[in-house]
């Protein structure tokens, strides 16, 4: 029992600590990646190609003044945000990161809780997720502020229902709502993934789901509610310093738990693209190393004075983790932790590179949007995906 | 261990259910009931009602209790005046409601003796188990409720649209 | 014994549905009012399951399942209600909405 607690706290403080440095690295790939879609080179003067832009984000978020605007309902205002983070953060509880893992002589599953409502889990907290906004655009005394937390939460419950509907389809075919299961029943091969297998082939559902996630998240195309030039930034309008960081904070928090959630319903989750035997555990392997090789290769004569000694160092880096995949005792945890990592970011990369380069929805094109189109064909295809499963099994 | 759980969150729908009451300010009520579902949800795990906890937070604190924010948003109602309130019935009923409700305690007690809750003690409240039930001996009064709900929807829509004349 | 005593639950329902409907005689904020029906209703949802689990079956929480599919379509066509009353009336106190003649 108590080797559990302990497994327990060890599992809950190395997710915690990874999970918030994933959140402000998140932040700098972003605007390393909008910044070359403009074809401009980014942040890049804080640290090696800006990587301590997120510790100088940080630093300047705790230093500004924090103020309170006059006849704010105080408890409320101060509580949204605190809200709204606590939700986001609460979601990564049942995500499984890899299968069952044996680690000096424990056996433990890479998850922090393996609930078998697993996914009816996230669905709740993605609901009361909305009382964050709703309340921080109602407790700022600002017209503005109430404007974008009403448009805002009433997008969010909106795109709630195509997304429900989009996971009960490949529910259907995996007959499970406990997420390690979902994963273990996509074991084999891309092939078995819920995005291709199955009497119906869950294309429709992925791309539903991702739609609906973006705008479950107030990301682009739907981000109008917090827009900048139409709303004066919306309903976090009135916060400033940490409040304001939680806020965005609690933001990418949400796109990384619909990234991994769209990873283990549909690609497979931590399931390689085909089976182990057939070399797919050197891939990583190949992909660092070409890394290295191409990162070696531009510090022999680098665009800019400033990389001559980060890019060698880059391509020395790795190569160790390349060589570090190759060492049969970490393969076992590593390989499908790298397979997951490398799915939910590129469902991360799609989030930031669709906001580079779409234009915003108007909000009643917004909402004309799911509820006359996404809706209907959410229904649809679980209605087609119900049938088929019926007339297999 | 589930008597501490039981007590922790059964103190904290009764400090809930008496602010919905007792605030002044609509918009503290509905908080308030939103932590009683909450902690009302919790209770269900303890009673083994897996698929019913996930349901209530969804559907009663996720997505009904923000149409009540919602509403006092728009409405912007203001915290309520009270006049008319006479001391003599509280200090009459107050006490009389704690002794009835000692009473239906006891007597409740005594109707029950023995059986205890513990966390583990039902295990058939699963979303299988429900979906099963739902899809068989339910099965009419699912279809009814659907029938309700579009009921509901074209209602809600018409009383609530502007006049398009 | 292990576990807390099946008539705690019952007592808490009891309470719970009591200041229910203690709030709902005593308010005169029409959304209050309706915030003590779903107390109410959330109490009776207690009770279901509780005794769901006395007789170790599943029906209990069908019906607080239904219970809480009805308390969603009362929510929703009672709050337009509201907006619609507020529209013609621009009260919210159940006082003063006591004539038929606007």
């Amino acid at each position: 029992m108590d080797s559990f607690i302990v497994i327990s706290l060890i599992k809950v403080v190395v997710v915690f600590a990874v999970l918030l440095t994933i959140l402000a690295y998140l932040q700098w790939v972003e605007r390393k990646v909008i910044a070359h879609i403009q074809v401009r080179p980014g942040p890049y003067r804080v640290g090696p190609h800006g990587l301590l832009q997120p510790l100088a984000d940080v630093i300047k978020l705790i230093t500004k003044e924090d103020l309170v605007p006059p006849h704010a309902s105080k408890p409320l205002y101060l509580a949204a945000p605190f809200l709204a983070m606590t939700m986001a953060l609460m979601s990564i509880a049942v995500i499984p990161f890899g299968p069952i893992i044996h680690v000096a002589g424990y056996q433990t599953a890479m998850q922090l809780a393996d609930l078998n409502i697993g996914v009816l889990f996230v669905l709740a907290i993605s609901s009361m997720g909305v009382y964050g906004i709703a309340l921080a655009g109602w407790s700022s005394n600002n017209k503005y502020s109430l404007l974008g937390g009403l448009r805002s939460s009433a997008q969010m419950i909106s795109y709630e229902l195509p997304l429900s509907l989009a996971i009960a389809a490949p529910l259907l075919i995996s007959n499970t709502l406990s997420l390690r299961e979902l994963v273990e029943k996509q074991s084999g091969g891309f092939w078995h993934w819920n995005v291709l297998h199955g009497p119906f082939p869950q294309i429709v559902s992925f791309v539903v789901f991702l739609i609906a996630g973006f705008a479950e998240t107030n990301r682009v195309p739907f981000d109008l509610p917090e827009a900048e030039n139409e709303l004066v930034a919306g309903f976090h309008t009135e916060y400033s310093s940490m409040k304001f960081a939680s806020f965005f904070m609690a933001e990418y928090a949400n796109m990384i738990t619909v990234s991994c959630m769209a990873t283990l319903l549909f690609l497979g989750g931590w399931v390689a693209p085909w089976p182990a035997e057939y070399g797919s555990r050197f891939v990583p392997v190949v992909i660092f190393a070409l890394a290295a090789v191409a990162a070696l290769y531009h510090g022999m004569n680098p665009a800019r004075r400033r990389d001559q000694m980060s890019l060698p160092v880059f391509g020395i880096l790795f190569f160790l983790i390349a060589a570090l995949f190759l060492l049969p005792v970490v393969q076992e945890w590593l390989l499908p932790l790298f397979w997951f990592c490398a799915k939910t970011g590129a469902i991360l990369f799609g989030f930031i590179w669709i906001r580079g380069t779409l234009p915003r929805f108007r909000y009643d094109q917004l909402m004309g949007f799911t509820w006359k189109f996404l809706f209907p064909v959410a229904v649809l295809n679980l209605l087609v995906t119900g049938l088929l499963v019926a007339l297999v099994s | 261990m589930d008597v501490i759980l039981f007590l922790i969150f059964a103190i904290i729908a009764v400090v809930g259910a008496i602010n919905v009451v007792v605030q002044s300010h609509p918009i503290s009520s509905a908080i308030s009931l939103v932590g009683v579902m909450g902690s009302l949800a919790v209770l269900y795990l303890l009673l083994g009602a897996e698929f019913l906890a996930a349901a209530q937070v969804i559907v009663y604190a996720g997505a009904i209790m923000v149409l009540f924010v919602f509403v006092i948003m728009l409405l912007n109602a203001g915290a309520e005046v009270r006049k008319g309130q006479s001391s003599i019935a509280l200090f009459l009923g107050g006490p009389l409601l704690v002794a009835l409700l000692i009473l239906l305690a006891w007597f409740v007690q005594q109707l029950f003796p023995g059986v205890m809750v513990y966390f583990g003690g039902f295990r058939g409240g699963s979303a299988q188990d429900v979906g099963r039930a739902l899809f068989t001996t339910y099965l009419l009064p699912f279809e009814v409720t659907s029938i309700l709900i579009l009921i509901a929807i074209l209602g809600a829509i018409v009383l609530a649209r502007k006049e398009m004349d | 014994m292990r576990g807390v005593p099946i008539s705690w639950y019952l007592t808490l329902s009891a309470i719970l549905f009591t200041l229910g409907v203690a709030g709902f005689l005593f308010r005169r904020n029409i959304i209050t009012v309706f915030m003590s029906i779903e107390l109410m209703l959330n109490a009776v949802n207690l009770s279901f399951i509780t005794f769901s689990y006395y007789w170790k079956q599943v029906n209990g929480h069908l019906i607080a399942f239904f219970v809480m599919v009805v308390a969603a379509a009362e929510a929703a066509v009672g709050l337009a209600i509201i907006l619609t009353v507020f529209k013609n009336r621009q009260t919210l106190n159940i006082d003063e909405v006591d004539s038929m003649k606007n």
